[in-house]
């Protein structure tokens, strides 16, 4: 199948993320700061550092093979609350896509709304609790509605909705993790892990779409 | 800044090296993974237990591996959880074949990457886990809306009667139990006449006027519910001991106090604190058991102190007095 998205697709996936993240460390540092304790951009950009240079010491031969050094590696290196949470995703990625070479747009959607909610069972956080969920739920749904006109579309879909969902976390009153310690001094501000899952959506598009 | 380290990205991999050499045949370091046990772990038949945090905290959690209290403790960077590896690693270590209990702060970080590890072991075909989480911080309000209670003082207290339940060979589901109904008892509560300084930002964490305090302070520097004017310690020790006594009903049983030091508070002082709370308390009929007054969950250098009550009984006193040998806590032994 033409629309089929391959390995080295999926693996130049990660590997703009990383690039994705560390162009935008600064930036989500500083949101990271107004409400947190200043560290997304720091130690997301540490554990894809890691990330890519694992997958070059041992490029992996299957999707799952792919995702579970993501996550494996992501665990062990980035700490906090991302850690985990981006660790889960691409874990429950790996399950669901399992020992293949090529998704098509189906197999693709599966995968990604497992790891969709991986997140929110390893949160357990709602829409709207000013969260990476509130960019990831809308873009996962999006690519499901969208999936029939391809995997390029479907994808083009999720970002715009991912980052839609990123931008009206902004006066959102945070309900999980440390920012919502702030309570209403939270709103006004955008969410970090909202800003680094839409990344997250766009990464995967400029992969699919650079075949 | 003005601190005693070599480099400030190297402060807990440096600390765990002094650790190692302070205590030789009683602790080791498993560096890689930064996990501090006791010399002859596993304990055979005993349930393990293991803890672990952010580090800046210290004695806790390191400081009470030993005899009668952890058998391990995985130190995060400042500040920061310990990764799910960390934590499998001192699962493994600590694993005697009677099950292995994870005693987690409240804070989103370490649930999670505790939560990890706990999947990690079971999917590797390790040791049965329990978990009891500690959110003993009455000075947050809107638990509902929020994280939840914040995990203090009360950790402390939970790894000591805990400990001490373990090694009198109980099993894993009882071990939890007790460790369970200490955190469910006990309630704490704050205040910072300074800021802390995180060695890798190398500035105060926050802003706090000379002549102001913060009640409600958390252990990162997290706020609290206001600021006030500096008061008297009779004055502060109200603003502890008030809310912690409404939220909890300490009459009629034995209760065990923790004065505690964030940090850069000198004893003298804490001395003082625990002078005027020990009067309010007994004005209000609340007797108090069972005392320690010290530096046990500090906050790096911050000045001021918390305050932890525990609702406990027969039982768990008699647990708190069993022997207890760990560099930051030890009698009987």
């Amino acid at each position: 199948m033409a629309d089929d998205v391959t390995l080295g697709q999926l693996r130049a996936w990660v590997e703009g993320f990383q690039v994705l993240v560390a162009a935008h460390r600064g930036y989500l540092t500083d949101l990271d700061a107004a409400i947190g304790d200043a560290d997304h951009g720091t130690n997301l950009d540490r554990g894809l550092t890691a990330v890519v240079t694992a997958l070059r010491e041992s490029p992996p031969g299957a999707v799952d093979e792919l995702a579970k050094t993501v996550a494996m590696t992501l665990i062990s290196t980035v700490g906090g609350a991302s850690g985990p949470l981006y660790g889960t995703f691409f874990l429950r990625f790996a399950t669901a896509a399992g020992p293949v070479t090529t998704l098509d747009v189906e197999a693709l959607a599966l995968a990604l709304r497992a790891g969709v909610d991986g997140v929110v069972a390893r949160g357990h956080a709602e829409p709207e609790d000013k969260t990476m969920v509130d960019a990831l739920s809308p873009a996962i749904t999006a690519f499901e509605t969208a999936a029939a006109d391809g995997a390029a579309s479907a994808c083009r879909a999720a970002v715009a909705a991912a980052e839609a969902g990123r931008d009206a976390t902004t006066p959102l009153v945070a309900r999980k993790g440390r920012a919502s310690y702030l309570g209403e001094r939270s709103a006004g501000h955008l969410d970090p892990g909202a800003a680094s899952s839409a990344l997250l959506v766009r990464a995967l598009a400029d992969a699919v779409a650079g075949a | 800044m003005k601190k005693l380290i070599n480099d400030p990205d190297q402060v807990v991999a440096d600390a765990l090296v002094g650790i190692e050499a302070a205590y030789p045949g009683r602790l080791a370091v498993d560096h890689a993974h930064r996990v501090v046990h006791r010399a002859d772990a596993p304990v055979r038949g005993k349930v393990g237990l293991v803890s672990g945090g952010g580090s800046g905290h210290e004695p806790l959690h390191a400081g009470f591996v030993g005899p009668g209290m952890l058998d391990a403790a995985c130190a995060g960077e400042v500040f920061t959880s310990p990764t799910p590896d960390q934590v499998l690693a001192a699962s493994r270590i600590v694993d005697g074949g009677a099950g292995v209990l994870h005693i987690v702060k409240n804070y989103t970080g370490d649930i999670m990457n505790f939560e990890m590890a706990a999947e990690l072991l079971g999917a590797e075909g390790g040791p049965p886990v329990a978990s009891v989480v500690t959110a003993d911080d009455v000075a947050v309000q809107d638990s509902l809306y929020t994280a939840g209670r914040r995990g203090v003082g009360v950790t402390v207290l939970v790894e000591k009667i805990a400990g001490a339940a373990a090694a009198q060979g109980r099993g894993l589901a009882d071990v939890a139990a007790v460790a369970a109904r200490v955190a469910d008892s006990g309630r704490s509560m704050g205040v910072a006449l300074t800021s802390c300084t995180v060695p890798s930002a190398g500035r105060p964490t926050f802003d706090l006027p000379e002549d102001e305090m913060e009640i409600g302070i958390g252990i990162h520097g997290e706020p609290g519910r206001f600021r006030r004017p500096l008061g008297s310690a009779a004055e502060i020790a109200e603003q502890l001991v008030v809310p912690v006594t409404d939220d909890l009903d300490l009459t009629g049983a034995p209760v065990i106090a923790l004065l505690n030091g964030m940090g850069a508070t000198p004893l003298l002082e804490l001395y003082v604190m625990y002078g005027e709370v020990a009067r309010l308390l007994e004005a209000r009929g609340v007797g108090v058991a069972r005392t320690l007054v010290g530096n046990y969950i500090t906050s790096l250098d911050m000045a001021g102190c918390s305050l932890t009550l525990l609702r406990a009984d027969d039982e768990l006193l008699g647990l708190w007095d069993a022997p207890v040998d760990t560099p930051g806590l030890r009698w009987g032994a």
